[in-house]
């Protein structure tokens, strides 16, 4: 008997959850908070400082969706996750959304029934090598031993690159980014291979960064963007269309200096005051007041301000815009039409 | 002829032994220089050890405390001692310190937004009062237990403290932590005077059923009454921002307060004439043993997330503590298992003939010594428990070691390394190292009759 009624509650606590959580954003405003899953750390993308706060270029998107939503850019928990706990967490509602460098592909996306939402940062993976040993190309590789973080794509990238140009190679295997830094000055391995955006933030913490190189070749394609899960694409829409907001916002010249301004006396193009909330209603359809993207624009400023204020060229990890600078850049950063 | 004999009439002075055989010379000459394979051996150890410290020394006191970024340490470095190898930046410790010993626990519980650095206006109380607080009660709840000078009556406290201290870490209101501990009340105060008109197992079971009666439906409306009516609260401080070695501490204590009581009823149990009881303590200690902790913290962290209904917050840093204090249970259990089954029979046949009822007999017999014959291997479950919380750093919670991957996140601390292992090792040493310390007092002082 009792148990009955005990599994009962549970039943009816899980639907009325279940029902709950199909409404992402109702819960988020509820809250008055949003729980963004973010790494553990990972330089220029997201890091606490030494005040507890968590500053980079993912936390800035889950910032910018916040002010879009809350009106708050602060009003964020972020949750760390490890590659390990990162789509648990998001399956089962610990995290709205994830924006922790993520690469986008298709078993992510349908398998583990994750929702991408865009793509903030395009990365490939390249290799580093000491200046010395005078290698030009990835293609010189043949016989070379590698600093390999394991259990990663990379890995998997790294067999296939060396298989499909017939070259040899000896594997060292290391767990994390702080340990094969350690392993490559240490000399264990000649040549270290993860993520070009990481190879240049390690390569920035070097004492002498211009005794090493990296090469030209990039051997995969890594995706990196915000995800939300299956099941509320309305709230997914919110996510992507604040990501594109923000893409929008670079391309038409709206930064977070004068945003506030030109919300307040509307301009002559008609897509920038359809962003701004002037004209259209836009920010109804996707359940917002008219004033989201302002904030979200206004909370750290466009994509290229985020870009250069986290990772530019000006900061220590010192990535050029390359493929993700603006499609009319040459780069491949291209937010649909805000219509 | 006559004979002479020699014979001393008085006592020769006593003399001391020569240089060689007696002082710091004569120390030095037996343990050390004894033989050639001794004093090849001592020379050996010596050319060894200076090597170690010829390169620890200088760089843990030739190093660099005030600088904000790694990049400044070296330039210092370079400008002081013409090369950055073997000097340690310790600024990184000045800098992040705190994080390292707190996580993001704010210092101001009632100002959520103030900074450690300047304390809001008005407020009168230290930064980090709550949990340092909390750790100095820690102490005055176990003196009692640790040692047997205090004052039997500090055991009250001890037995309160358990409410108090997850008062102060959390904060919320005063009476969330009395309704609990009313809830063992109800359950102690059934088993006690209901023993006599139900029976001793009947009572136990009444009392269960009472006491989750009032946690699950009663409780709640009880606390959130007296909450209109006097309402006492402190800021609530959220899981998340738990972290640090607190949070290192915490777990620990928690898993090692809870482990002990579980295990030596789980020991019982295994070894109980009763089948259900006896195969359940079986079932329960195998299972947990057979499965490594880093397992049990992934369920704890993931799979618990699934059964559970979507929505449902179960605090993460509550299903570590269970998930550690389980693990350490079973530990503890098997090694009490072995104080038991060291114990002489006839102990066990004198405290029957004495007429001793089964509980009895255990605490004022078998238990007082098999504890006794326990104490080391309790004693390293317990650091080993202690020092296995950084494995939670593996699901994302922000121990020191996690804390340390964050910090190195961080553009001017990237690339920065053995010094903050160094410090949580030290950290980590301190504590296991005191326990140890505290072990070894506690066999000494129990040792009878050798």
């Amino acid at each position: 008997m009792k148990k009955s009624v005990f599994l009962g509650a549970l039943t009816v606590a899980g639907l009325t959850a279940g029902a709950a959580a199909a409404a992402t954003l109702d819960d988020i405003k509820a809250r008055g908070k949003l729980n963004c899953g973010v790494t553990t750390g990972l330089v220029g993308f997201a890091a606490p400082d030494a005040n507890g706060e968590w500053q980079g270029f993912d936390v800035a998107v889950c910032r910018a969706v916040a002010a879009a939503v809350l009106e708050d850019k602060t009003a964020v928990e972020f949750v760390p996750t490890t590659g390990k706990t990162r789509f648990t967490a998001l399956a089962s509602g610990e995290v709205d959304m994830l924006a922790r460098n993520t690469t986008w592909t298709l078993t992510r996306d349908v398998d583990l029934k994750n929702e991408f939402v865009g793509i903030n940062y395009y990365d490939g993976q390249g290799f580093m090598i000491p200046k010395a040993l005078g290698v030009t190309s990835a293609k010189e590789l043949n016989g070379a031993t590698v600093c390999i973080q394991t259990g990663t794509t990379t890995e998997l990238n790294l067999a296939d690159f060396f298989r499909a140009n017939d070259m040899e190679y000896e594997p060292v295997p290391i767990e994390t980014n702080a340990e094969a830094q350690q392993q490559y000055l240490a000399g264990a391995c000649d040549v270290y291979t993860t993520d070009s955006s990481g190879l240049a933030a390690t390569r920035a913490t070097f004492e002498n960064p211009s005794d090493h190189v990296i090469l030209p070749e990039i051997i995969s394609k890594e995706p990196l963007g915000p995800l939300v899960r299956h099941g509320d694409q309305a709230w997914g829409d919110i996510v992507r269309w604040t990501l594109n907001a923000l893409i929008s916002a670079e391309e038409n010249g709206l930064t977070s200096a004068n945003v506030e301004e030109l919300a307040e006396k509307g301009t002559d193009k008609p897509e920038v005051n359809r962003i701004l909330g002037v004209e259209g209603n836009l920010g109804e359809m996707l359940g917002l007041d008219d004033r989201w993207a302002v904030r979200a624009i206004a909370a750290g400023g466009n994509y290229g301000e985020l870009f250069a204020k986290h990772i530019g060229e000006d900061t220590p990890v010192g990535l050029a815009r390359g493929l993700n600078a603006l499609w009319t850049d040459g780069g491949l950063m291209y937010a649909p039409p805000f219509r | 002829m006559t004979q002479k004999a020699f014979v001393r009439t008085e006592m020769l002075p006593e003399q001391d032994p020569p240089p060689t055989e007696a002082g710091i010379v004569g120390w030095i000459r037996e343990n050390l220089f004894s033989g050639w394979l001794n004093t090849l051996l001592t020379l050996l150890a010596i050319g060894v050890i200076y090597y170690v410290l010829s390169g620890l020394l200088p760089w843990i006191f030739q190093s660099v405390w005030n600088a904000g970024s790694l990049d400044e340490c070296r330039e210092i470095m370079k400008a002081t001692w013409g090369e950055t190898h073997g000097h340690a930046c310790w600024a990184v410790i000045k800098d992040r310190w705190l994080q390292l010993l707190y996580g993001f626990y704010p210092p101001y519980p009632v100002y959520p937004d103030a900074n450690f650095g300047e304390a809001p206006v008005g407020h009168w109380l230290p930064a980090y009062f709550r949990p340092n607080l909390a750790l100095v009660l820690l102490f005055a709840a176990l003196a009692p237990v640790l040692f047997d000078r205090v004052p039997r009556k500090m055991l009250v406290f001890t037995a309160i403290y358990p409410f108090v201290m997850p008062w102060l870490m959390w904060g919320g209101s005063v009476w969330t932590p009395v309704g609990i501990a009313a809830g063992f009340a109800i359950l102690f105060a059934v088993i006690r005077y209901g023993q006599v008109a139900m029976g001793f197992l009947l009572a136990v079971i009444v009392g269960v059923l009472a006491a989750l009666l009032w946690w699950g439906l009663i409780m709640g409306y009880v606390t959130a009454g007296l909450d209109q009516i006097v309402p006492i609260a402190i800021p609530s401080v959220e899981s998340r921002e738990f972290g640090g070695f607190m949070l290192a501490i915490l777990i620990g204590v928690v898993a090692i307060g809870l482990s002990l009581p579980i295990g030596i009823v789980l020991a019982l149990g295994r070894r109980s004439d009763l089948l259900i009881i006896k195969s359940l303590s079986v079932g329960f200690i195998e299972l947990i043993r057979g499965v490594p902790l880093i397992t049990l913290l992934f369920v704890a962290s993931v799979l618990l997330n699934y059964f559970m209904p979507p929505g449902t917050d179960f605090d993460i840093i509550m299903r570590v503590m269970i998930m550690v204090t389980v693990f350490a249970s079973a530990y503890t259990a098997e090694v009490i298992r072995g104080g038991l089954a060291a114990l002489p029979k006839g102990q066990y046949e004198g405290a029957d003939s004495l007429g001793l009822d089964y509980w009895q007999a255990q605490r004022l017999i078998i238990m007082p010594q098999a504890l006794k014959i326990s104490i080391p291997g309790i004693v390293s479950t317990f650091i080993g428990v202690f020092k296995d919380t950084t494995l939670v750093s593996i699901i994302g919670l922000l121990d020191p070691i996690g804390l340390s991957q964050g910090i190195r996140a961080n553009q001017e601390w990237n690339g920065i390394y053995w010094e903050l292992f160094a410090f949580i090792a030290l950290l980590f040493f301190v504590t296991c190292f005191g326990m140890s310390r505290y072990s070894m007092w506690l066999e000494r002082k129990l040792q009878k009759g050798h």
